[in-house]
């Protein structure tokens, strides 16, 4: 860079990156902006059809079990905050993936992902029982057993339809996430990016763990505290 | 920082792929042609199946305008090209229906998108910025092959039994969400669905690639306000595409849970006369597909108009030997069209049971268009105004734009006003204005790109003769056959209608609406005249035997006349200067290639 610097370096005169990144991230960037827009849509949809329906259940209800535990327990959001939690540690373990990999230290790289997929498949095992344990509730795509707040007789099924419909499409982006963590774990064993000289690829992929993780706060406040 | 140390190894990386480039050349036919990574074959596959779109598109409205002309005469042929479409010999309401939707669909986006922006995205941003090929050439050629698995899907739903969706080209729902709606709700619409989620999917792989190849690969000195206006555009086309196609996305998955299982994200309240049964779906609503709809719907149009701006921006001020009049206002309003496009989709639904109110303020910020859209149109004629005119094939489809633009322009002030909309919704003035603004005009366009870069695409010109013909009989004819239709939607004629010729109010039309469909047959045949120049001339067609036969500044015309993979032999050149210094201090044009003189005027 010495060599182009005068005063100030012009990033934008061609030659070179304006944001110092190569392409692969900077199409990473656009891609998570495509796939806000999205997750945008179906929260907006959902936001717009339970703001016009008369009645609507009671999440602290709906989600108040609790794996293993006695029939009839109440333990309302306790079990989805445990999920939370668990993807936002994956994430934690992301960061310090990308940061090893910043210092070209493999070890401390393979051991990070490996603690993200393990965070990853956690959390998508969680999901697996509550989608289970709903399902045995009688809860599916058109049907809803849940009454309302009011305690009146649920008329419409777009309760449950938006809940699977979204968390499904969340659900799967971790799971891709979790794919293609394994890859980078791959990649990594068999040395790719030493190789390379860098561990760009390690960054993007944190790029989108980050991004799954940040729509599930979204999903999250949407579904369970909203 | 590490990153940087990373970014240099790739320059230099880059440095050796140069050299690396001129002995290695052993490419197959299936490499070459087939899946090539090269973005200049890409972008000749999107063209040609572009053309193969736009030929079968138009072929359909051909068919339909058959209906529309002669609702009452039988051909027997007819019956014989079409089977039990046409029983017989005239074409049944539901045929007709099928035909206008898939019409609409493939002229949208697989002609107007795919074969418009895929081919113009792909060819001129790399040959125009300065880069050897797009930032990822394997990412560029999925583009192409999702899009060839949309259009073989879509062309399988012409086939099957019970026929393409007919719903309408924006699918909304009950029509595209109840299989037992209509004969084409079934298998035709989920096959709608596959190739349309397929076209998502290409769209948005091909716009990530232009945009971080705008932003990343511009050569040295190709600062963003030395950009041919092209690439602007085609920049902004991009972006566009890759915030709304998503929401369009959105749109469909919702639609695919209420065709398949059993949930009420659009539908309430629905009692199916045909089958005499009423659904039990509580609670959804048919305006939330049109807001997800249109939320794609609006940008899809300047998704289809912004390149055709482009290239005929460059265009006529090539062929006018001009600088472009007001170049960062050219900039400016592509930027304030590409917002707007994003504020407006409303008013695609003033009457659909929209608040009012809301109405209001998606009529201020329709009406707002019309400032940055103004903007192009007197900076395009101030172009033209007093220049050293040449009158190629190319120019006049570009001045043939900016005239289509205009008058179609017009009659969308009209429309968006939701008061005027209350009568002219859903009437033959919405058919004339949007094809007029939208379809032709990009069409033209998209001609005007084809006639001029056709010697760099193919090393071969096209037949100017047979240029000049195609041109003035398609714009006679796009106005003969669309003019008429402003004054048939005034008097209340609605769209989309399979037989006028029973209405009292209509039969008066009986005799124009012949004349369109007779006009829209001979145009269609003026195209076959293109389509014979396009293919003869690739093969026939006078060589080009001169490095930049329009004297032109920009990079594409500094490659050798049959550029390789890699476009330029060696070095990359340097950009200097903007793309349009033509007839600055008394030169007739100067390259962008060419350093800045001692004693030049200072003007860029």
């Amino acid at each position: 860079m010495a060599s182009t610097t005068t005063a100030t370096t012009k990033w934008w005169s061609g030659g070179k990156s304006p944001f110092n990144v190569e392409y692969g991230k900077l199409m990473m960037w656009y891609f998570l902006m495509s796939d806000a827009f999205t997750f945008g849509a179906f929260l907006i949809a959902y936001g717009t059809t339970r703001f016009s329906t008369n009645g609507w259940p009671d999440p602290n209800e709906v989600f108040k079990s609790f794996p293993f535990a006695p029939e009839g327990v109440h333990a309302p959001l306790v079990f989805v905050s445990i999920m939370t939690f668990i993807l936002i540690i994956s994430s934690v373990t992301m960061v310090l993936a990308v940061h090893a990999g910043h210092n070209m230290d493999r070890k401390g790289v393979v051991r990070n992902l490996i603690l993200t997929i393990i965070g990853g498949a956690a959390f998508l095992g969680c999901q697996a029982w509550e989608w289970t344990h709903l399902y045995h509730e009688g809860a599916w795509w058109g049907s809803n057993p849940f009454l309302n707040h009011d305690g009146s007789v649920a008329i419409s099924t777009n309760f449950t339809n938006f809940f699977f419909t979204i968390t499904g499409f969340h659900g799967f982006h971790v799971l891709s996430g979790v794919v293609i963590n394994i890859i980078m774990l791959i990649m990594t064993l068999n040395g790719v990016f030493d190789r390379r000289g860098h561990y760009l690829m390690i960054e993007k992929a944190g790029l989108y763990w980050h991004f799954v993780d940040l729509v599930w706060v979204f999903v999250f406040t949407c579904f369970y505290l909203i | 920082m590490a990153t940087e140390a990373v970014l240099q190894a790739h320059a230099t990386h880059d440095v050796h792929g140069d050299h690396h480039h001129e002995h290695h050349h052993h490419e197959t036919f299936i490499t070459k042609y087939v899946f090539s990574q090269d973005h200049k074959m890409i972008a000749k596959q999107f063209l040609i199946t572009g053309m193969v779109w736009a030929v079968l598109g138009g072929l359909m409205s051909v068919l339909f305008r058959f209906q529309l002309g002669y609702p009452d005469a039988t051909y027997p042929w007819l019956e014989d090209l079409l089977g039990k479409w046409a029983e017989g010999g005239r074409i049944t309401p539901a045929a007709y229906y099928a035909l206008v939707t898939t019409h609409g669909t493939v002229l949208v986006f697989f002609v107007l998108t795919a074969g418009l922006s895929g081919t113009f995205a792909n060819f001129l941003i790399p040959l125009q910025i300065g880069a050897r090929d797009m930032a990822s050439p394997f990412m560029n050629m999925l583009s192409y092959w999702f899009f060839l698995a949309a259009s073989i899907v879509m062309l399988s739903s012409l086939f099957v039994e019970t026929g393409p969706f007919s719903g309408g080209w924006t699918a909304y729902p009950p029509l595209s969400a109840l299989g037992d709606a209509s004969p084409g709700s079934k298998t035709g619409m989920d096959l709608w669905l596959i190739s349309m989620a397929l076209f998502v999917v290409s769209s948005l792989l091909g716009g990530l690639n232009y945009i971080a190849t705008v932003l990343n690969m511009r050569t040295k000195g190709m600062s963003m306000t030395r950009m041919p206006l092209t690439i602007w555009a085609l920049f902004f086309t991009a972006i566009l595409g890759v915030l709304s196609f998503p929401v369009l996305f959105s749109g469909f998955i919702l639609l695919i849970f209420d065709r398949n299982f059993g949930t009420s994200f659009y539908l309430s309240d629905i009692y199916l006369a045909g089958v005499e049964k009423a659904l039990p779906n509580e609670g959804g609503s048919a305006i939330l597909y049109q807001h997800l709809f249109w939320f794609l719907g609006h940008p899809e149009v300047y998704i289809i108009l912004l390149p055709a701006m482009g290239m005929v921006s460059e265009i006529l001020s090539v062929n006018s030997r001009k600088p472009i009049f007001g170049y960062m206002a050219m900039i400016g309003s592509l930027f304030a069209i590409a917002i707007l496009a994003f504020l407006v989709w409303a008013h695609h639904m003033f009457v659909t049971g929209l608040n009012p109110f809301l109405g209001s303020i998606f009529v201020l910020l329709t009406l707002l268009i019309a400032v940055p859209s103004a903007i192009k149109v007197f900076n395009w004629l101030t172009t033209l105004w007093r220049g050293n005119i040449r009158f190629t094939p190319a120019m006049l489809f570009a001045i043939g734009f900016v005239s289509l633009f205009i008058s179609g322009g017009l009659t969308g002030i009209w429309l968006g006003n939701s008061a005027l909309d209350i009568h002219l919704h859903d009437t033959y003035f919405v058919i004339a204005h949007f094809h007029i603004v939208m379809g032709v005009a990009s069409m033209f366009g998209m001609f005007a790109g084809i006639y001029h870069w056709y010697p760099k695409m193919y090393g071969r010109y096209l037949n100017n003769t047979m240029g000049y013909i195609h041109f003035w009989a398609t714009l006679a004819g796009a106005y003969l056959i669309f003019w008429p239709m402003h004054y048939e939607g005034l008097a209340g004629m609605p769209r989309r209608y399979y037989d006028y010729s029973i209405w009292e109010s209509f039969k008066q039309f009986a005799e124009l609406n012949r004349f369109i469909s007779t006009v829209a047959m001979i145009v269609f045949a003026v195209q076959l005249l293109f389509l014979f120049n396009f293919f003869y001339s690739i093969w026939k067609g006078r060589k080009v035997r001169e490095q930049n036969p329009y004297n032109a500044t920009t990079l594409e015309w500094t490659t050798p006349i049959n550029p390789g993979h890699g476009n330029w032999v060696g070095e990359i050149p340097e950009v200097h200067r903007w793309a349009y210094d033509y007839g600055k201090d008394g030169k007739e044009f100067i390259s962008q290639t060419t350093p800045i003189g001692a004693d030049e005027s200072s003007h860029h």
